[in-house]
């Protein structure tokens, strides 16, 4: 088992504030959960094949805020979720504008806390255009902004990203620019923006990178997240690496700024998601009712007692 | 009393005074057939004026309810629940209303369904509702599962047997509790009855338990099959011995009459009217 290390008693409470829960396993929500993980926020994005129908847009946004939320809650999870268009699909301009139509159905609802995730993928008129609308709508809806920055370019993109924030008029105490790494995130936080890093294998961070980064930085606005999808990723990656902090000497005050209260504070002035969403909830028990549902036969957390053994 | 009255009285001593106003101000608008955007985010935003706070209602609110709209059983709604169903019962009743809350619900997120889903109890024009409360009992979503399934008299009036059979079936399945279904006793019928004792087999086989009151939805249609199921039953856990006599007790056929004959006791106690489904 991956936590077996973790000690029981004084269980850390974490938040992971990127991760696609969509491409995940139940087997990964009950890691998760038995690892601390209380909340996670699923950004929009791109599923891996691109779309070309606007009805699976809809699908995909309604999955977010419906079954998917469902799925977590068995869990004892708090699900949230961030709404967008993203910048890969942005480029297939006649179905962006239908998408951009279809986004003011869903920043509304309940526990959607950002738009995101948006901003560049190569740079390209289109993706700018999209970028910009989508700054409008979290201005007119007072959201905060979730910022995906480029794999290719990414000094540039992300420098460009905030520049193009700030002529929006949008307070940088209200962004979250994320995938970080040691070239983006020291402008990122001079300029007083979120610094999010994302610890995924082999293209973005590390987690031992990201206890430099934390050491060299400190702890302020900047945050820890996994963004684990359909990709070769961990659904632990935040767990993990406030392990990792923890045993590199950072303080427990630091690790609980960068693995929770930070998350919470940035995506909390959506008013959409308080402590107390997850504080309040009952233990779970899949014996017991759970917010006054008993759990779907066969779902929620029940360790068999011998894991070869399928009841 | 109509139920919009009733909804608005509720929310007036739940709600803060701008929050009603908000809310009648929307109604005021739906009524006379608003844009869908409005309809649409209306709905969405509810919550942010009504919070989440169970309704709560007295006694004499549920007697209310009940007179207003037989089998209408709001005693465990909420208040975002409440202000989105005043809101839906606000619009032009026929099927153009109908059609708009397939759209919303077609994006609508949990608590959005559920809302929508317990409406079903109060909306005018009931056929146009049909084909979503139908959906709902496909759901994987307990919460939405249950807003259609449990204390809501919609399924037992408007569902054919297919449909309701369905329901009641699922309901066992995903153990819900049966005994909050409006109506069950009334739809029993021989399709049903035997569905359930093919459930009631199946379970056996795999060594897993059922709720007994299965039996009660099993019992006044029983065939030979469901009395073999009964006979099972009746050697069973004391629970289980209890909810077989009931059964029993509720069906015509003479084997029924001879099988009781081993439980005398409680035979004459379910007779009497002492041993009931409620205090199974």
């Amino acid at each position: 088992m991956a936590n077996e290390s973790r000690p029981v008693a004084k269980k850390r409470k974490l938040i992971d504030p990127h991760i696609h829960m969509v491409s995940r396993t139940t087997d990964d929500y009950q890691a998760m959960a038995d690892a601390g993980v209380v909340a996670v926020i699923e950004p929009a994005f791109w599923t891996g094949q691109p779309r070309t129908e606007i009805g699976t847009f809809k699908d995909y946004f309604s999955c977010l805020v419906g079954f998917e939320r469902f799925r977590a809650s068995q869990f004892g999870i708090k699900h949230y979720c961030t709404i967008g268009l993203n910048s890969k699909e942005a480029n297939n301009e006649a179905l962006a504008e239908e998408v951009i139509e279809l986004l003011p159905r869903f920043a509304g609802k309940e526990g959607v806390v950002a738009i995101g995730e948006i901003g560049y993928d190569e740079m390209t008129k289109a993706e700018e255009k999209f970028f910009r609308v989508q700054l409008e709508l979290a201005k007119e809806m007072d959201l905060p902004v979730m910022i995906h920055t480029p794999h290719r370019n990414k000094k540039v993109g992300t420098s460009r990203s905030m520049d193009v924030c700030m002529e929006h008029g949008i307070a940088p105490s209200k962004v979250v620019i994320d995938h970080n790494n040691e070239e983006t995130c020291k402008e990122v936080l001079d300029r007083g923006f979120w610094a999010a890093f994302t610890i995924y294998p082999k293209t973005k961070m590390g987690n031992k990178r990201m206890v430099e980064i934390a050491k060299r930085y400190g702890s302020d606005r900047v945050i820890v997240d996994s963004s684990a999808d359909w990709g070769i990723s961990d659904a632990l990656a935040v767990p993990k690496t406030a392990d990792l902090m923890i045993a590199s000497g950072l303080s427990e005050a630091a690790v609980d700024a960068m693995c929770y209260y930070n998350a919470l504070a940035a995506y909390g002035q959506s008013g959409q998601m308080k402590e107390s969403d997850w504080l309040d909830l009952k233990t779970v028990d899949s014996k017991k009712e759970f917010e006054g549902n008993s759990l779907l036969r066969g779902g929620g957390p029940e360790a068999p007692e011998d894991s070869r053994i399928i009841t | 009393m109509s139920a919009q009255t009733l909804l608005l009285d509720w929310l007036k001593s739940r709600m803060a005074p701008q929050g009603v106003a908000w809310l009648e101000e929307k109604a005021a608008l739906l009524a006379t057939g608003a844009q869908e955007k409005t309809v649409s985010l209306s709905f969405s935003s509810c919550l942010r004026y009504s919070g989440k706070s169970p309704l709560a209602l007295a006694h004499a609110d549920l007697q209310a309810a009940r007179a207003a709209v037989p089998g209408w059983n709001p005693g465990d709604w909420t208040c975002d629940q409440a202000a989105r169903i005043f809101l839906l019962v606000s619009l032009p009743p026929g099927s153009d209303s109908a059609k708009m809350m397939d759209r919303l619900y077609q994006t609508a997120d949990v608590a959005e369904a559920v809302a929508l889903q317990k409406a079903a109890a109060v909306l005018a024009f009931p056929e146009g509702h049909l084909a979503r409360a139908r959906e709902a009992i496909r759901s994987n979503i307990k919460e939405v599962f249950e807003a259609i399934t449990l204390r809501n008299p919609y399924p037992a009036d408007q569902f054919d047997v297919i449909g309701w059979n369905q329901m009641v079936v699922k309901t066992f399945f995903v153990e819900s509790p049966t005994q909050e279904i409006e109506g069950l006793d009334r739809r029993a019928n021989p399709p049903l009855s035997r569905m359930l004792t093919d459930l009631a087999q199946e379970r056996w086989a795999a060594g897993r338990t059922f709720s007994p009151q299965l039996w009660r939805c099993l019992g006044p249609c029983a065939d030979d099959r469901g009395l073999d199921g009964l006979q099972k039953a009746l050697a069973g856990s004391p629970v289980e011995k209890r909810a077989a006599v009931l059964a029993l007790a509720s069906c015509p056929l003479p084997r029924a009459a001879t099988l009781l004959q081993a439980e005398p006791a409680l035979a004459a106690a379910a007779r009497a009217g002492s041993l009931t489904w409620e205090n199974l």
